[in-house]
C-alpha cells in the first residue's frame, strides 16, 4: 500500500489548494484528496502522495501543480442531475420569466459547470419548450479548470455520460454519433459561452443574469468567500431572477436577500433584493 | 412491483434482475421474445416494467416491443430496451415503436436506477 500523507503534508497541501483555487479542504475531507490526487500519480510519474507534495512545494509552477488543481477541481456532473432542479426550471421559472420578458433571450449562468452536462441539460429544456426564446438565449459556463470548459465547448461525451440521467428522446434529438462517442448538436452548442472564472475572486463582464446554477460547489469555501459569492452573484442578477443551488444547500446565515420557495421537490431562490 | 427481462444471456439476465430485486421488484425472466409473451399469457401478469434485449433468437426485443405495445393490456408497462445496438437509428427506431427509454450496455447500476426515475418508478422498497 503507497504511504499515506503525513499531517504536515496534507496541512500543507489544504494551503496551496486554498491559495490556488479558494478551495477549503479540512481533515474531513482527506479521503477527497486521496480520491482525486491518487489517480493522478501514475500519469505524472510520481511514486506517492508524500512525493507528489515534494514536488508541489518547488517553483515555478508545473504542469504537476496545474494537474492537481485541475483534478481537485473537476466535480463530478451528469445530465439531468437530481432531476427536480430541472423540473422547476421547466414547470415554475421558464414559463415565468418568458411571461415576463417575452420573446427575448434569456441570460443563464451556470458557476462551475465541470465538463458542461448541467449547460447542456439546460439548453435542452428550453429548446424543447421555447425555442424561440432559446435561439436568443445564451448560457454562460465558468470554472476554474480550463480542461472542462474545453469538454464543455467541444460537447462530447462517452456512452457512460450520455447513459446518466438523460432521456432518450433527448438523446436522439440533440445528439449525433462522433464514432464512438456522441457530440451535442451544434443547435445547442451555439447557446453555450464558456469563461475561465475563480468564484472566489471579483469578476467583470458578466452581463445581467435571469438564472443562476451555482450547484454543489459552495461546500467547498469557506463561510465569509461563500457570503462574498453570493453577494457578488446577487448583483450580477435580474431583480426577479432565480437561483438554484445543490439539494443539500442553503442560503441560510449567507444571505437573506433571496425569497425562497418550495416548488416540488426542490428549493427555489429569487432575488428579493 | 413485478418486472419482466428478457434477455438471450442467462448471465445479463441474472445481473439485472438481481439489480432489480435489490431495487425492491419481483422479476420474471425470459430468454427470447416468444418465451416471454408465452410466460405473460400463462401468467396473466402486467408488469410494471419490462426490459428487453434486442438481438435474441426466435423472436428479437424489437418484435417483443411491437407485439407488447399491440396489446392494450400492457399500455400500463414502461419497456426499456437494454441493449448493445448504440446507433441512432436504432433507438429512434425503438422509441417510434413505443419503447418508452433506451439503455445502453455496458451500464452501471446509478444508470439503470436514473433511468427508472425517468420512468417514473422509484424503488419499490
Amino acid at each position: 500500500m503507497p504511504p499515506a500523507l503525513e499531517p504536515a503534508d496534507f496541512v500543507w497541501l489544504c494551503t496551496f489548494l486554498r491559495t490556488e483555487s479558494a478551495l477549503v479542504i479540512d481533515e474531513s475531507k482527506e479521503y477527497l484528496v486521496t480520491t482525486r490526487l491518487s489517480p493522478i500519480l501514475r500519469e505524472l510519474g510520481i511514486a506517492s502522495l508524500p512525493e507528489l507534495v515534494v514536488q508541489l512545494k518547488r517553483r515555478p509552477m508545473t504542469t504537476v501543480h496545474r494537474r492537481v488543481i485541475e483534478a481537485m477541481t473537476t466535480n463530478e456532473t451528469s445530465f439531468f442531475r437530481d432531476v427536480h432542479p430541472f423540473e422547476t426550471l421547466k414547470n415554475q421559472v421558464l414559463p415565468d420569466l418568458v411571461r415576463r420578458r417575452g420573446s427575448a433571450g434569456l441570460n443563464i449562468w451556470c458557476a462551475a459547470s465541470s465538463t458542461g452536462q448541467e449547460p447542456y441539460t439546460i439548453a435542452m429544456v428550453l429548446r424543447d419548450m421555447f425555442p424561440d426564446v432559446a435561439a436568443r438565449s445564451r448560457i454562460y459556463c465558468t470554472d476554474i479548470n480550463t480542461l472542462v470548459l474545453e469538454r464543455t465547448r467541444q460537447g462530447l461525451y462517452t456512452q457512460l455520460e450520455v447513459n446518466r440521467g438523460l432521456p432518450a428522446p433527448m438523446l436522439v434529438k440533440y445528439f449525433e454519433r462522433k464514432g464512438s462517442e456522441w457530440q451535442v448538436r451544434e443547435e445547442l452548442r451555439r447557446m453555450i459561452d464558456t469563461r475561465v472564472m475563480n468564484l472566489a475572486v471579483p469578476w467583470t463582464g458578466m452581463p445581467t443574469m435571469d438564472i443562476v446554477f451555482i450547484r454543489n460547489v459552495l461546500i467547498y469555501f469557506d463561510v465569509p468567500t461563500k457570503k462574498q459569492i453570493i453577494t457578488r452573484i446577487r448583483s450580477n442578477m435580474a431583480m426577479d431572477g432565480y437561483l438554484f443551488l445543490g439539494g443539500a444547500e442553503t442560503l441560510l446565515n449567507i444571505d437573506d436577500n433571496f425569497a425562497r420557495s418550495h416548488e416540488g421537490k426542490s428549493t427555489l431562490y429569487k432575488r428579493a433584493a | 412491483m413485478n418486472a419482466l427481462v428478457v434477455d438471450d444471456s442467462r448471465a445479463i439476465r441474472s445481473v439485472i434482475a438481481r439489480m432489480l430485486r435489490g431495487m425492491g421488484y419481483s422479476v420474471a425472466e425470459a430468454g427470447n421474445g416468444r418465451d416471454a409473451l408465452d410466460q405473460l399469457a400463462q401468467s396473466g401478469s402486467v408488469p410494471v416494467l419490462a426490459l428487453l434485449d434486442w438481438n435474441m433468437p426466435v423472436m428479437d426485443g424489437y418484435a417483443l416491443l411491437r407485439e407488447l405495445r399491440a396489446n392494450d393490456r400492457y399500455l400500463g408497462t414502461k419497456i426499456m430496451m437494454v441493449t448493445t445496438e448504440t446507433e441512432l437509428e436504432r433507438m429512434q427506431a425503438a422509441l417510434e415503436a413505443g419503447a418508452d427509454e433506451y439503455l445502453m450496455k455496458p451500464f452501471t447500476p446509478d444508470a439503470l436506477r436514473e433511468k427508472l426515475a425517468i420512468l417514473g418508478l422509484e424503488a419499490a422498497a
